[in-house]
């Protein structure tokens, strides 16, 4: 299939289907969604609330399992992965950024990008060099050894993206990451991930409700009681960006 | 390492609930040891018995005396290779909240089948030649000031009157368990006095101490004497001196029981406390958890945190009880001398006290573990804002 920017899908999702259950009742999320996101995009996924947008990051991140269909990302089917093998390939292909930062408050700025390393084999030192160029790149170098009480939203919404980053994944699932900030400090954290995608050929899907946020994106895509719709409230094409 | 650096301070993450919960297992910890002990003090004289020595009394009841002629008899059966007597005297210093035990003894035999009373052979010497004399021990001198020459006045409520005595002797023990707050004098001289104030109740004795040249013997020895008095007026009951002792255990095991079902409790009570605290802890933390299992980290990550976490709050709680125990004995030890003129915190104790504190940690986290370790990540994220 042809891609929004050229590249190859990285991921690729083929009808996938999603319910809850609730008490008897079951309520059907997401219905056959197909479509595909080529490398180093930048998609936003808009929709109302209940539209089932966050529950369909979640399964392409695999912190979620689907009830029907395939996710391939980056050629693994990861439904088809246990718990435990879905949990090594998140640490090692997916990258976090959530609305409320989910910084560990204990933990100081240095620490909380250190977490996701701790499960790689690197030494002490290596992980001090990455942990470090990832504040760097976030412009926190100077607020290492501060602890999330201790900054601004903004700021540590940067921690979460310098966490995120600095395992180096090839995803990065963000949701609704200016959802708790003032205008200035989303401004610049979308900036810092149109950088990420431009500059380090990141796949970024973020879920957001603020058209402000999807017009960074370069692609939108709609959910409307869980089906795939375009802007205009069609179903939408199974390539994004077509 | 990061993680036990994560379980500290997510220990002490919240102050003042982490103080209180902290307090709170000390408090029960401290408790727990304290009530331990005070159990342990009244097996304490059993502990101090000796498997050579026997006591012989009157068959029908302690209250009841026995001849001083059976002393020579029971001389002679084999296997004895010693004999004492004496009276309890149940004698009160200036009034009944100063109490401490107090006895007539044949000083010599008493003191060689006591060697565990050590007196300097000059302060012995001293008391065996004054028939008035008498000896404490160091404990109970220091506890009155008494000093060697001192005269001590008893008001005898077995025996009426007033009994003086003179300070001839102040031992020590040569073990720690060894009673040093009784105070014993010639029996001779409550003998005499009762011949001149009471003469029926003169020449009888209230027991016969009785050293048995080997341990083993000490069944036959017993079962022996008991058979030449028995059909005789003064029937006697012969058992080890630990069997004695246990003897008036026994009278208040009930109390003990008691005693040891509080102490159980007062565990079972900060275990649910604690087990409160950390379930609020971990029902906090969900969202936190649900991120590190997002990040990659395992159950048996999360499981650590949480369970490491109510550990080292519990431990910490136990700790700080057990260095409260030292100070809390030493208190009861001076404040309460008259009722617990020693009171010695075992190892035992200790060991009991820090298992009790990590079976607090243990149950206490058990649930919490159980849920931090299997929330589902989707639903852990939602608890989050």
């Amino acid at each position: 299939m042809g891609m929004g920017n050229g590249k190859p899908p990285i991921v690729e999702i083929a009808h996938l289907s999603k319910s809850y259950r609730r008490g008897s009742q079951t309520i059907p999320v997401l219905e056959d969604i197909t479509f595909d996101i080529a490398d180093g995009e930048f998609l936003a996924l808009m929709g109302p609330s209940g539209s089932g947008k966050s529950t369909l990051l979640n399964l392409i991140a695999g912190i979620d399992k689907a009830d029907q269909g395939t996710i391939r990302v980056g050629g693994v089917d990861i439904t088809s992965l246990s718990d435990k093998e879905l949990a090594a390939w998140r640490s090692a292909n997916v990258g976090f950024i959530f609305q409320f930062y989910n910084l560990m408050p204990v933990l100081t700025a240095f620490e909380n990008v250190e977490l996701p390393l701790l499960l790689t084999g690197l030494s002490r030192n290596e992980r001090r060099e990455h942990v470090d160029l990832a504040l760097q790149l976030v412009g926190l170098s100077d607020r290492v050894d501060h602890y999330p009480a201790q900054l601004s939203g903004g700021q540590q919404q940067r921690v979460a993206i310098a966490r995120a980053v600095v395992s180096d994944p090839a995803i990065l699932v963000a949701d609704e990451p200016t959802g708790d900030l003032d205008r200035v400090s989303a401004g610049e954290i979308l900036q810092l991930m149109d950088r990420l995608v431009h500059e380090f050929d990141k796949t970024i899907i973020m879920v957001t409700h603020d058209p402000r946020a999807a017009e960074k994106a370069r692609i939108i895509r709609h959910l409307e009681k869980g089906i795939l719709t375009d802007s205009d409230g069609q179903p939408a094409s199974p390539v994004a960006g077509s | 390492m990061f993680l036990l650096k994560l379980i500290i301070r997510n220990a002490f993450r919240h102050k003042l609930r982490s103080a209180l919960t902290v307090v709170g297992v000390a408090i029960a910890i401290l408790a727990f040891g304290l009530l331990r002990t005070l159990v342990g003090l009244w097996y304490h004289g059993v502990e101090a018995s000796s498997a050579t020595r026997l006591v012989t009394r009157n068959a029908i009841s302690l209250v009841f005396s026995l001849p001083l002629s059976h002393k020579d008899r029971i001389r002679q059966v084999p296997g004895v290779q010693a004999v004492s007597y004496g009276n309890w005297f149940g004698g009160i210093y200036i009034d009944e909240k100063h109490f401490f035990a107090n006895y007539a003894v044949e000083p010599k035999s008493y003191l060689d089948l006591y060697p565990e009373f050590v007196l300097s052979p000059e302060q012995k010497g001293a008391f065996f030649l004054d028939r008035k004399g008498c000896i404490v021990g160091k404990r109970l001198a220091d506890t009155y000031g008494w000093k060697i020459g001192d005269l001590i006045t008893l008001r005898g409520t077995i025996f009426p009157g007033q009994w003086e005595f003179v300070l001839r002797g102040i031992y020590r023990g040569a073990e720690k368990s060894t009673e040093e707050r009784a105070l014993m004098f010639h029996w001779d001289y409550l003998n005499e006095t009762l011949k001149k104030t009471m003469p029926r109740r003169a020449d009888q004795v209230g027991f016969y101490m009785i050293g048995v040249t080997k341990p083993e013997l000490a069944a036959e020895v017993s079962q022996a004497v008991d058979g030449i008095f028995r059909n005789s007026l003064a029937e006697t009951l012969t058992e080890t001196e630990k069997a004695f002792q246990l003897g008036f255990v026994a009278m208040t095991e009930a109390i003990m029981i008691a005693i040891k079902i509080v102490s159980y409790v007062v565990i079972v009570i900060i275990m649910v406390v604690a087990a409160n605290t950390m379930a609020m802890t971990a029902r906090e933390r969900i969202a936190e958890y649900a991120t590190m299992k997002t990040l990659g980290f395992g159950w048996v990550h999360i499981a650590g945190v949480v369970f490491g976490e109510s550990l080292v709050i519990a431990l910490s709680g136990g700790l700080l009880g057990v260095a409260l125990t030292f100070p809390a004995s030493h208190w009861i030890e001076t404040e309460l001398a008259q009722f617990f003129p020693a009171f010695p915190v075992s190892m035992t104790t200790i060991y009991l006290d820090l298992a009790a504190a990590a079976m607090v940690g243990t149950v206490a986290g058990i649930f919490p573990t159980w849920r931090g370790a299997t929330i589902g990540i989707a639903d852990g994220l939602r608890r989050i804002g």
